[in-house]
C-alpha cells in the first residue's frame, strides 16, 4: 500500500467529495444495510447514552500523507480551526462536566489554537488526549512540543501501525518508522510511558491493508516485547483500530480491487456487542469549522448531527445532545466488526 | 474463463454440511477447538495452518490463512518464513529419499 504523496483533494479525485463516498457506500451491493443489522440487534435507532468525550478535530493540515487517512489530511490541506472557533469549543465545554477532551486532526499540534485548547481544557480540569503522528515532534517548529505536553499532563495517543519498519512505512510514508521511534525515545525521555511518571503514552495500530486488526491484548504484548527488546521503548497501552472504508483507505480499497471483499469481511464480522459499545454513543465530535458530528468518521463524510440536534458549536445544548439520535450509514460497519473499534481501541 | 477453482467458492464451504449435517457439525466443532487458544496461541496456529496450506497447495486455505495470519498480527516476513519451512520440509523430504537411491545403486553396482 504505497501511500499517496498528496491528498485526494489536491489530486482532484472524485473521492475527495464526501457525497461521492456516501453514494458508493450506500449503493446496494447485496449486503445488508447497517441500519437493518442494528435493528436485528435491537439497537435501532441508535442513541447516545451521554457525552464523556469531547473530540475536537482542529483541521486537515498534517506533515504526513498516510495511505489509510480517513481525514484526507496532508501538507496540502489548509482547513484549520480558528481561534474564535476554539474559544467557542471551550465555552461549550465549560458548560458541561464532560471529563475528557480528545484533540485530533491532521496533526493537531500544527494548529496555532492547539496549545490554547490544551491549556484551557486543563484549566477546566479535564483529561486531555493528543492524537499524535509522532513525526510532528521532530519538526524544527515543534522543538518544545514534548515538554509542553508533559507540563500539561496531556495523554498522548500515538500512531504506530507496525513494529516492522517496511509495514509502517508502507502505510505512513518512507522513513516514518525511524522518525516514529526517534519521537518515542524523546517521549520516553520525558517520562511518557514510564512507570510512576503518570504521563500516559498509548499507541494506536491500524492494519496495513484490507483486513481486520489482531486481538488487542495479544498485539499489545507483541508490540511491548518487540519495542522493549529491539529498541528500548516503553508505552502504556496499545489500541487496535479498524480501517474505516472512507476517504484515502476507500481509494486504496477500490484501486486494489479489495472494496467488495473488505465490506463483506466487515459485514460478516458484525458484532452486536461491539455495536452496543460504539464510541458515537458517548462522544461529541466538533469539526474545524465548528460543525457538530457523532464521530470523526461522520465528520469526514459531512454527516452532521441530525434528528433535531444542533449542528454547530454556537448552538451547543448539552441537554439535547446527551440523548441524541446518532446518524449511521454503511461505513459504521467499520466500528462494529470483530472486537469492535473506537478511538480507544477494541470495544468488545 | 472456466476454472476448477473459484475464489467465491470459499464462501460456500458450509454447503458441504448439506450432504451430511451430522458429520459437518462434528468436523466444525473439532476444527474450532483445534484453532482455539491453547498451549499454542491462535497466531502460532494460523502460521502452522498457512505452512500446511502451502504443503497441500490448497488455494482456498492459502487465501483464508493469509488473511487469518494478518488478522492475528503476523507480518509478511513471518509468513514468508513459515512458507520457507514448508519448502524446506518438502525439499528435504525429496532429498532424504536420495538415501534410498544410494542404497539401491550401491546394492546393484559393482
Amino acid at each position: 500500500m504505497p501511500p499517496p504523496t498528496r491528498s485526494l483533494k489536491a489530486r482532484g479525485s472524485a473521492l475527495a467529495a464526501p457525497g461521492e463516498q456516501v453514494r458508493l457506500l450506500e449503493s446496494p451491493n447485496g449486503q445488508p444495510r447497517f441500519d437493518a443489522m442494528l435493528a436485528g440487534a435491537r439497537l435501532a435507532p441508535l442513541r447516545a447514552t451521554g457525552i464523556t468525550v469531547f473530540q475536537i478535530n482542529v483541521g486537515k493540515l498534517c506533515n504526513q500523507t498516510c495511505g489509510h487517512c480517513h481525514v484526507d489530511a496532508g501538507p496540502d490541506r489548509a482547513e484549520v480551526m480558528t481561534q474564535a472557533t476554539a474559544e467557542a469549543c471551550m465555552a461549550a465545554l465549560a458548560r458541561t462536566d464532560i471529563p475528557a477532551v480528545d484533540i485530533t486532526g491532521g496533526a493537531p499540534e500544527l494548529n496555532p489554537a492547539f496549545r490554547y485548547l490544551v491549556e484551557e481544557s486543563r484549566r477546566l480540569g479535564r483529561r486531555v488526549m493528543d492524537r499524535c503522528n509522532l513525526s510532528v515532534l521532530l519538526l524544527p517548529s515543534q522543538g518544545d512540543l514534548g515538554g509542553f505536553l508533559a507540563r500539561h499532563r496531556v495523554e498522548i495517543v500515538a500512531s504506530l501501525p507496525s513494529v516492522v519498519p517496511s509495514q509502517t512505512d508502507a502505510q505512513r510514508g518512507a522513513g516514518v518508522f525511524d522518525k516514529s521511534l526517534q519521537a518515542l525515545r524523546v517521549l520516553n525521555g520525558l517520562g511518557y510511558g514510564c512507570d510512576g511518571s503518570g504521563l500516559v503514552l498509548n499507541l494506536v495500530t491500524n492494519p496495513v491493508g484490507a483486513f481486520l486488526p489482531p486481538a488487542q491484548p495479544s498485539q499489545e504484548a507483541h508490540f511491548r516485547q518487540r519495542l522493549a527488546h529491539e529498541h528500548g521503548i516503553v508505552f502504556n497501552n496499545l489500541y487496535t483500530i479498524t480501517n474505516m472504508p472512507i476517504s484515502r483507505f476507500l481509494e486504496f480499497l477500490i484501486r486494489s480491487g479489495n472494496y467488495e471483499g473488505y465490506m463483506e469481511r466487515l459485514v460478516n464480522a458484525f458484532n452486536p456487542v461491539a455495536a452496543a459499545g460504539v464510541m458515537c454513543r458517548y462522544t461529541l465530535s466538533v469539526g474545524w469549522d465548528g460543525r457538530l458530528y457523532d464521530c470523526d468518521f461522520n465528520q469526514m463524510l459531512d454527516l452532521t448531527l441530525a434528528h433535531g440536534a444542533p449542528a454547530h458549536i454556537r448552538d451547543f445544548d448539552p441537554s439535547v445532545l446527551h440523548a441524541r439520535r446518532v446518524v449511521t450509514g454503511n461505513h459504521c460497519y467499520g466500528c462494529t466488526a470483530g472486537s469492535g473499534s473506537s478511538c480507544g481501541g477494541a470495544t468488545a | 474463463m472456466e476454472t476448477y477453482y473459484h475464489p467465491k467458492d470459499l464462501g460456500h464451504f458450509a454447503d458441504m454440511g448439506k450432504g451430511n449435517p451430522a458429520l459437518w457439525e462434528k468436523f466444525m466443532a473439532y476444527y474450532g477447538a483445534v484453532f482455539a487458544e491453547g498451549a499454542l496461541t491462535e497466531r502460532e496456529k494460523a502460521l502452522i495452518a498457512l505452512a500446511v496450506a502451502h504443503a497441500v497447495q490448497c488455494p482456498y486455505c492459502i487465501d483464508a490463512y493469509t488473511q487469518a495470519c494478518l488478522e492475528k498480527g503476523s507480518s509478511v516476513e513471518e509468513m514468508t518464513e513459515a512458507v520457507h519451512v514448508t519448502c524446506a520440509i518438502r525439499g528435504g523430504a525429496s532429498l532424504v529419499h536420495g538415501v534410498q537411491m544410494r542404497n539401491v545403486a550401491t546394492k546393484i553396482s559393482m
